[in-house]
């Protein structure tokens, strides 16, 4: 038996799908900062600390946002027993280049702390678990590419154990202008296809259809 | 099914054994010392490697000057354990696991001529790792915050429990340049002088950096075991501890649960000296009841390792577990959270079965494991 994918949303090229269904899309001649925060009106997420984040969390909320709110569980979920799970390629190292621009010229030496403390990937946890009050188990790695054998793996241990019920699960990917976004929702509660609305099994062939 | 620490090393300027560093720690002597940097005009108080001592190291293995600094620190260190445990990387039952907060930094700052700047990027750093080792499967990275290199002993235990891997390495590295020394400067985060710890007059923390790597194996290796882990979110604040320890609290409470025990020996706590995080650990450990533990940090002795953090303090951990050793806190005199800690005034010898192993980091991330002998 298997847990149950109970959403997922995807956000590249401008464009974002929920569930499979595309339910936004920018101009190609949008850039990516000004992508983001259309994508936040549109979305109506209101949540004024969005505007401090760097891209990597902007768009990692945005995602999670998204695969939170559209599905049966997550309002009704056990809060510290959700865990979010994490990956992409490039770590922190957007924010990292930026932070290194405060630094490199000495007669304009301005380190920042609310720059700095972006320079940590796992800090798109920490803003995801402070939106949606997630306490649970954490985990960010950092793969060439979307592992989903490894994300898969990791979070079916950490479903079996009983302080896990629920996981938010994905890539989160951003170094300069390329980006990318899978983020999927999971619950332990065995998959069950005559259950009404999205869900998928958890398994590493869904997840790669999905993320494909 | 249990998994057993086997092989380990620590690489710090206090030694490239884990047998130089803890003769060291039983000298009291501590890696951390004011220095100055060629970018600032400031005295940093840190724990740098000597390039020369790296260099002599690194040139008794190998002849080939294409690493990195970090990645220098990272193969002495994981050849040591495979010298000593005869690991064999080219087997797909074994996996490196590698946990950094920042890995090759030093790419970005402009430090190396003949070094491909894609190293900066994680994954090419540990494949590079693993490419040194023939690694059969390729390197996993883990980089979450100061938590990483519990994480990743947590991690490893879990994989070789569901039968994914029958051995892993972890080995835990970050440096100290720059980036982090400017940056924990602009958080005003830093003491000048060595960190204390717990200390009523704590006034921050020192950077540190070191390499240190750990066998985990699904055979008895040892008479040291890791029996339960887990992480936990504050869900609170990105970068400043929460106040009721909700995080740690969890994470400790589950692993002790998970390990159907309340005996904890000693503690090794995660004590970066800034006057949040020790107040925080103190409400947590008083929360779990554990105050009255005999507890220590590392961090008087190293400073803040980062990535290699949780690695570093594990084989420390583990030995004192072998060697019945509680290590002496450096740094602490007087007692400065609002909840009193037994914190380790004296390095002595005292029979002890299990350690409880914390860390907290930025991003509201808790680590908790138990470390029993068998």
């Amino acid at each position: 038996m298997e847990p149950t994918i109970l959403s997922y949303c995807k956000i590249k090229n401008n464009t974002v799908w929920l569930n499979g269904d595309e339910i936004y899309i920018d101009n190609k001649s949008v850039d990516f900062d000004a992508f983001l925060v259309n994508l936040y009106r549109h979305i109506n997420l209101n949540y004024p600390k969005f505007f401090k984040m760097d891209n990597l969390c902007k768009l990692g909320m945005l995602a999670a946002e998204m695969a939170i709110r559209n599905n049966s569980k997550s309002d009704n979920c056990e809060k510290d027993k959700t865990a979010v799970f994490i990956s992409n390629n490039s770590s922190s190292l957007d924010t990292d280049r930026n932070h290194i621009k405060t630094i490199e010229d000495k007669s304009q030496y301005f380190p920042s702390p609310s720059v700095f403390v972006y320079t940590l990937p796992n800090i798109i946890i920490g803003e995801i678990s402070i939106k949606h009050k997630l306490a649970g188990e954490n985990a960010f790695f950092v793969t060439e590419k979307f592992d989903e054998k490894l994300m898969h793996s990791y979070t079916s241990i950490a479903l079996q154990n009983k302080h896990t019920a629920d996981a938010v699960c994905g890539w989160i990917n951003v170094d300069g202008k390329e980006y990318e976004a899978f983020v999927y929702y999971v619950e332990k509660s065995n998959f069950n296809p005559l259950i009404k609305g999205f869900n998928m099994p958890h398994n590493p062939e869904t997840i790669s259809r999905l993320y494909n | 099914m249990a998994v057993y620490f086997g092989a380990d090393n620590i690489i710090s300027p206090l030694g490239f054994t884990t047998a130089q560093n803890l003769e060291a720690l039983i000298q009291g002597r501590t890696a951390v010392h004011k220095q100055r940097f060629a970018f600032s005009d400031s005295v940093f108080c840190c724990s740098k490697i000597e390039e020369i001592q790296l260099n002599d190291g690194f040139s008794a293995i190998s002849n080939n000057p294409a690493f990195t600094q970090l990645e220098k620190m990272c193969i002495i260190s994981i050849q040591d354990v495979v010298s000593h445990s005869g690991i064999d990387f080219n087997n797909k039952e074994n996996l490196l696991i590698v946990s950094t907060t920042k890995g090759n930094i030093d790419i970005l700052e402009g430090a190396y001529k003949n070094i491909d700047s894609k190293r900066a990027y994680l994954p090419v750093f540990a494949k590079t790792i693993g490419g040194y080792f023939g690694c059969a499967n390729t390197p996993l990275v883990i980089s979450n915050a100061c938590i990483s290199g519990l994480l990743a002993v947590i991690a490893a235990m879990r994989f070789i429990e569901n039968g994914s891997f029958k051995n892993i390495v972890v080995c835990g590295a970050d440096i100290v340049t720059e980036f982090t020394l400017s940056g924990f400067k602009s958080f005003n985060a830093m003491s000048e002088e060595p960190s204390k710890p717990f200390d009523k007059n704590r006034a921050g923390i020192n950077l540190g950096e070191a390499a240190s790597s750990i066998l985990l194996s699904s055979d008895k290796i040892s008479a040291v075991k890791i029996s339960a882990g887990n992480s936990a979110n504050d869900a609170n604040h990105i970068s400043g501890p929460s106040r009721n320890a909700d995080g740690l609290y969890l994470a400790v409470k589950r692993t002790l649960e998970d390990a159907k025990t309340a005996s904890v020996d000693f503690i090794s706590a995660h004590g970066t000296a800034t006057e949040f995080n020790d107040e925080m650990e103190s409400v947590a450990f008083s929360r779990a009841q554990l105050n009255h533990v005999p507890l220590n940090s590392m961090k008087g002795y190293y400073g803040h390792t980062l990535g290699a953090a949780g690695v570093l303090e594990s084989v420390i951990a583990v030995n004192a577990l072998t060697s019945n050793t509680l290590f002496q806190s450096k740094g602490f005199e007087l007692q400065g959270t609002t909840n009193e800690l037994n914190v380790i005034k004296k390095t002595e010898q005292k029979t002890i079965n299990s350690c409880l192993k914390t860390s907290s980091g930025f991003g509201g991330c808790n680590a908790a494991a138990l470390f029993e002998k068998v």
